[in-house]
């Protein structure tokens, strides 16, 4: 698991798993489609990722699909940091 | 574009996968008033049967009540049948306001406004009173029509693991640039039955600058020494900023819900909120007797006291049997199952021992999660409460789960 994975995931748990529930998160878990985390929930993740990483995700792009395991959202944040980058 | 055999079959195509992931719900008639003693005709076209309900939210067994419904036929004669408006162009009597002067003094709070019901009071709120300057932040376990509500809102939203302060806390530190924040919670949670911890709640609004906003629909008229609620069960009656409730429960459980708060965020729902603009007035019929559920609950706890004994005695009878519950002390008591198809099988099976009780499973509660919920009633009596047991040994034996904790549960039924 890289760096960016890992910071993720970690948050994930952090901030959604609830005291005594025992599931294990994986990148490819289901965080949205199986209830972990709703739609509300996930402007929590939504402002994380922006802020930790210093980029802007717009609202077309930050769907529950794109936010649904830990490897999406990965794939989202590189893909967002890249157009960061492309800017300077 | 007309009904085409295409979109039927669309729909038909829609509708067999409810049914195939087992979340299709069934009606079940009842022939008689609501009461703890029901006759049901379940499936349709079946013999009428006699049974015990423990599901419905009669909590202070009003809904039948000799007065109430003495006081609601006097209402209709004096009042009429219908408004045939909404309030604001001719639908105000002045029992309309009677009876929000009654639910601010019962409440403890400044001014209340009737909604059509509460999910009305929920949807309607938020956009009236909160714009894209300010936060909501929710506990995760709200009723879905705060959910809806926060929706149709502009504010930003955040929510906290179910009654995690130290989450919450973080979460009100975090939003301190925004313009207005408000803390949301529901007063006892209606699936797993436990109490939200207000009285913190509200020590962390006031260090944080917050308001407090609670949904006390499974509370108003029980919860609390004299019913008021779960802020007077708290000790903070007359902190809560906004308390929404509805008359669909306990209050005699026709229709019917409030917002009751501040002065001004009531006013701001009288002028903006959409529900209650464009929705007809709670029919005087419901009014005139939902002022005399408030005068016969004002003058005697007797009821919520026999709730209390009822609840108690209930799930003492639970654990004494040997089944797995969720922690709490309201007279919500979710018997814990873990398996969907196990939670219908095990309602199903009760009702044939004449016990009408529901299983709940994903997504009106988590994956994982599915259960039975009973919720008792001052109906009830102990002969009630006595024969129901024996139903649900005699069905926990059935499906060998009695002694058997979460772990055991889940195990035994994961293949």
């Amino acid at each position: 698991m890289d760096e960016i994975s890992k910071v993720v995931r970690d948050y994930v748990i952090r901030e959604y798993v609830q005291e005594g529930d025992d599931r294990e998160i994986t990148e490819t878990t289901p965080l949205i489609s199986s209830g972990l985390v709703d739609s509300f929930s996930m402007v929590s993740l939504l402002r994380f990722l922006e802020k930790k990483y210093a980029i802007h995700i717009p609202d077309a792009a930050a769907t529950p699909e794109a936010f649904d395991t830990v490897e999406r959202i990965v794939a989202l944040v590189r893909r967002f940091r890249t157009v960061e980058a492309g800017k300077v | 574009m007309s009904f085409s055999e295409a979109v039927r079959q669309s729909y038909q195509t829609d509708i067999e996968g409810i049914k195939s992931t087992g979340l299709f719900k069934e009606e079940r008639y009842i022939h008689s008033p609501q009461s703890s003693d029901i006759e049901v005709e379940f499936p349709v076209g079946c013999a009428i049967r006699k049974c015990i309900n423990i599901c419905s939210n009669n909590y202070l067994g009003l809904s039948s009540h000799p007065e109430v419904i003495a006081a609601a036929h006097a209402g209709l004669d004096a009042r009429g049948y219908g408004m045939s408006s909404v309030r604001f162009i001719c639908g105000t009597q002045d029992i309309h306001r009677e009876l929000e002067k009654r639910l601010s003094e019962f409440l403890g709070t400044e001014d209340t406004l009737l909604f059509p019901s509460c999910m009305d009071a929920n949807a309607g709120f938020f956009e009236a009173c909160l714009n894209e300057r300010d936060v909501l932040i929710a506990d995760r376990l709200v009723h879905a029509s705060i959910v809806d509500g926060m929706r149709l809102s502009k504010a930003v939203q955040d929510t906290y693991k179910h009654s995690d302060l130290g989450h919450l806390e973080e979460k009100l530190a975090e939003h301190q640039d925004k313009r207005f924040r408000m803390v949301i919670t529901d007063g006892v949670f209606s699936m797993d039955g436990d109490t939200a911890k207000l009285g913190e709640i509200v020590a962390l609004a006031e260090k944080y600058n917050a308001m407090v906003f609670v949904d006390d629909s499974h509370a108003t008229g029980f919860i609390g020494k004299t019913g008021r609620g779960t802020h007077e069960h708290c000790g903070v009656f007359g902190k809560i900023d906004v308390i929404t409730t509805t008359l669909g429960k306990a209050l005699g459980g026709a229709s019917g819900g409030c917002v009751s708060g501040r002065r001004e965020l009531v006013e701001m729902c009288r002028q903006r909120a959409r529900p209650y603009l464009f929705s007809n007035s709670v029919p005087p019929v419901i009014v005139a007797g939902a002022l005399k559920v408030l005068e016969l609950i004002s003058s005697t706890t007797e009821r919520r006291d026999k709730l209390e004994w009822n609840a108690r005695y209930w799930r003492g009878l639970l654990k004494g049997a040997g089944f797995d519950l969720k922690d709490g002390d309201s007279p919500i008591v979710p018997v814990m199952l873990y398996d969907a198809k196990l939670a219908q099988d095990f309602a199903r099976d009760l009702f044939d021992e004449g016990v009408y009780a529901v299983g709940f499973f994903f997504p009106v509660v988590p994956k994982g999660q599915a259960r039975i919920r009973t919720q008792l009633s001052a109906a009830h009596e102990k002969h009630h409460l006595d024969e129901a047991i024996e139903a649900f040994k005699q069905v926990g034996q059935k499906h060998g789960i009695l002694g058997l904790g979460k772990k055991e549960l889940v195990a035994k039924f994961a293949a």
